[in-house]
């Protein structure tokens, strides 16, 4: 899995050196909500890069701030200072379509990500066109077809569709406007285990079919393990420690942390066992 | 004969497999489809379909009164001034200037229809528009558009419709427009509260991603969600919108004397409530029976239409 997530940049020691080709950059974030008194600031100085085509893991506990950077990126929050770029181009306050068209979302709860009233039909259709495609139905049964979904599921609504379906009509929409960046928040920690998997190997190979940027999320080290290449680790808004997969997979951490998530991770899948 | 027998019930089964499938194949069935088990969960609540019931009469009624009403509604007849219900040719008698009180009240069926549907179009869509955009929008514009809805709703109702009224002039179209003025606040409200908890949802979230403008996310992603509470609401209130237009009617200020208008009747009867008692109760129980169609016909649709309780 991780050979193939190699693609374009060198993944590893030195993600700095390919400044150029970075599909993110993100320098000195910080993200605050609320004013004055009432200010929390949920990220604090947070640095990453994440080559072109790479694979990136963002992970720490809930709370820890990594869904906030996706937020901050999407511009969904506001209130953030700091640099952020993709493809090259800084971002200001605002984003316009072309933006949208180069990165997408996919949401952590399937169950809360689509509009209850209307048909998968309806919202890859009203995606496609907000992107200005005209071949809207030759693209909905292809979009779908993609994710694993068949035509059959094109006029079903959200009640429908069991949690993993849902996911991957999520994911059908994020691809819609055919992005080269895709924000991965949780995308599985709301199915079931047998699920989960699907979808992780559908994420893979749709990464490895597009030649897709992946900035993921998660609070699952095995699930980071299984599709990036390099790693970050939160800790309350910080990033603590940045280091490729291997390190994570052989225990060479600087941080305690890390360690301590290595450590509980372990004892999880032990437990699993 | 024979053959068609057992084919019957095939064809109709396959016909409720169709309307009930979870795979519709085409926009047009899924959409049909959900018609179809939205109308089977109403058609479980006898209480709502009695409602329905009515208010179809009602329909009919207000359609067809040129053809069912016995007399004409204007025609004097002192002769046969405050007949009791039962004289030949007054099935529910007749009042003090000898009009046929039940051909008044079929065609008074048309002024209460109008009116209900003039205010269930105005106010609502206002409130909705104004309640939507501040819900959306937050800060300054939520700020201003809530407290005017305060300001109106600080006024009694019907006191602020009298005093539009009197301000526009009497008659059916000023006591609609008087009546929206004063309902629309409520609405506000409701699509206020529901927008402010659809705002942050992860769908409006997606498409903001889309690109998608405040305008568009408004009118396509919110409106729906909000509809179905306002439906419901609007239903529950049209009681008190027929009261309200009844009540502008018996002080005067609505419909004009010889309009058939059931308020304006029981104005009328006033004069003779204590010995002739029909003049005034029949159009009472006009509006009793239609309000009350329209507060079971309100239950019912809250069962249908509102997510928070129906959705499984």
């Amino acid at each position: 899995m991780n050979t193939r997530a190699d693609t374009g940049a060198n993944t590893g020691a030195d993600t700095q050196a390919t400044k150029g080709a970075n599909g993110i950059e993100i320098e000195n974030l910080n993200v605050w909500f609320g004013e004055h008194e009432d200010r929390v600031d949920a990220v604090r100085d947070a640095s990453l890069c994440v080559p072109e085509g790479g694979s990136f893991g963002l992970v720490g506990e809930s709370g820890s701030g990594k869904s906030t950077i996706l937020r901050a990126l999407t511009g969904l929050v506001p209130t953030w200072s700091g640099r952020m770029a993709v493809l090259g181009r800084d971002l200001g306050r605002r984003r316009d379509r072309e933006f949208y068209r180069s990165v997408q979302m996919v949401f952590q709860d399937p169950y809360a990500s689509l509009h209850p009233r209307q048909s998968v039909d309806q919202v890859l259709g009203e995606t496609l066109s907000l992107h200005g495609f005209h071949d809207i139905d030759r693209r909905i049964n292809k979009l779908l077809d993609d994710v694993g979904l068949g035509p059959a599921f094109r006029f079903r609504y959200p009640h429908q569709l069991s949690g993993g379906q849902r996911q991957r009509v999520a994911i059908a929409r994020a691809l819609a406007p055919e992005p080269r960046i895709l924000l991965l928040d949780e995308p599985t920690s709301a199915l079931d285990v047998s699920v989960q998997a699907e979808i992780l190997n559908l994420l893979v190979d749709l990464r490895a079919e597009r030649g897709l940027t992946y900035l993921m999320v998660s609070h699952n080290l095995a699930v980071v393990g299984h599709m990036c290449s390099d790693v970050a680790v939160m800790q309350l808004g910080e990033i603590v420690e940045t280091l490729p997969v291997e390190d994570m997979r052989a225990g060479r951490t600087t941080h305690p942390y890390t360690r301590h998530l290595l450590q509980a991770s372990l004892g999880e899948m032990a437990a699993g066992a | 004969m024979s053959i068609s027998d057992p084919e019957q019930p095939n064809v109709s089964q396959s016909w409720r497999d169709w309307l009930l499938t979870d795979t519709p194949t085409s926009r047009r069935h899924a959409r049909i489809a959900a018609l179809y088990q939205g109308w089977l969960s109403f058609r479980g609540n006898h209480m709502a379909m009695f409602g329905l019931f009515i208010l179809l009469a009602l329909v009919l009624i207000a359609a067809l009164a040129p053809w069912i009403a016995p007399h004409d509604p204007f025609a004097q007849d002192l002769a046969t001034r405050l007949k009791p219900p039962g004289t030949p040719g007054y099935l529910l008698g007749s009042d003090g200037l000898g009009r046929d009180i039940l051909s008044r009240m079929i065609w008074g069926a048309r002024i209460t229809l109008y009116i209900v549907a003039l205010v269930a179009l105005v106010a609502p869509i206002a409130g909705l528009f104004v309640g939507t955009v501040a819900g959306y929008a937050g800060g300054w514009t939520d700020r201003v558009l809530m407290r005017i809805t305060d300001i109106f709703l600080a006024f009694p109702r019907l006191v602020l419709a009298l005093a539009f009224v009197a301000a526009l002039g009497a008659g059916i179209e000023n006591a609609v427009l008087a009546i929206s003025l004063t309902a629309w606040p409520p609405y506000a409200r409701i699509a206020r509260a529901e927008t402010l908890t659809i705002r942050n949802s992860d769908y409006i979230h997606a498409v903001r991603l889309q690109g998608a403008g405040p305008l568009r996310i408004i009118t396509r992603h919110i409106w729906p969600l909000c509809i179905s509470s306002l439906v419901v609401r609007v239903t529950l209130d049209m009681a008190g919108i027929i009261l309200a237009a009844a009540g502008l009617g018996f002080l005067g200020l609505g419909a004009q004397p010889p309009t058939p208008e059931w308020g304006a009747m029981i104005s009328e009867g006033r004069k003779f409530i204590l010995d002739f008692w029909w003049v005034a109760t029949m159009p009472g129980l006009a509006i009793f029976t239609v309000s009350l169609a329209f507060n079971l016909l309100g239950d019912g649709l809250r069962d249908v239409l509102d997510p928070k309780e129906g959705s499984q």
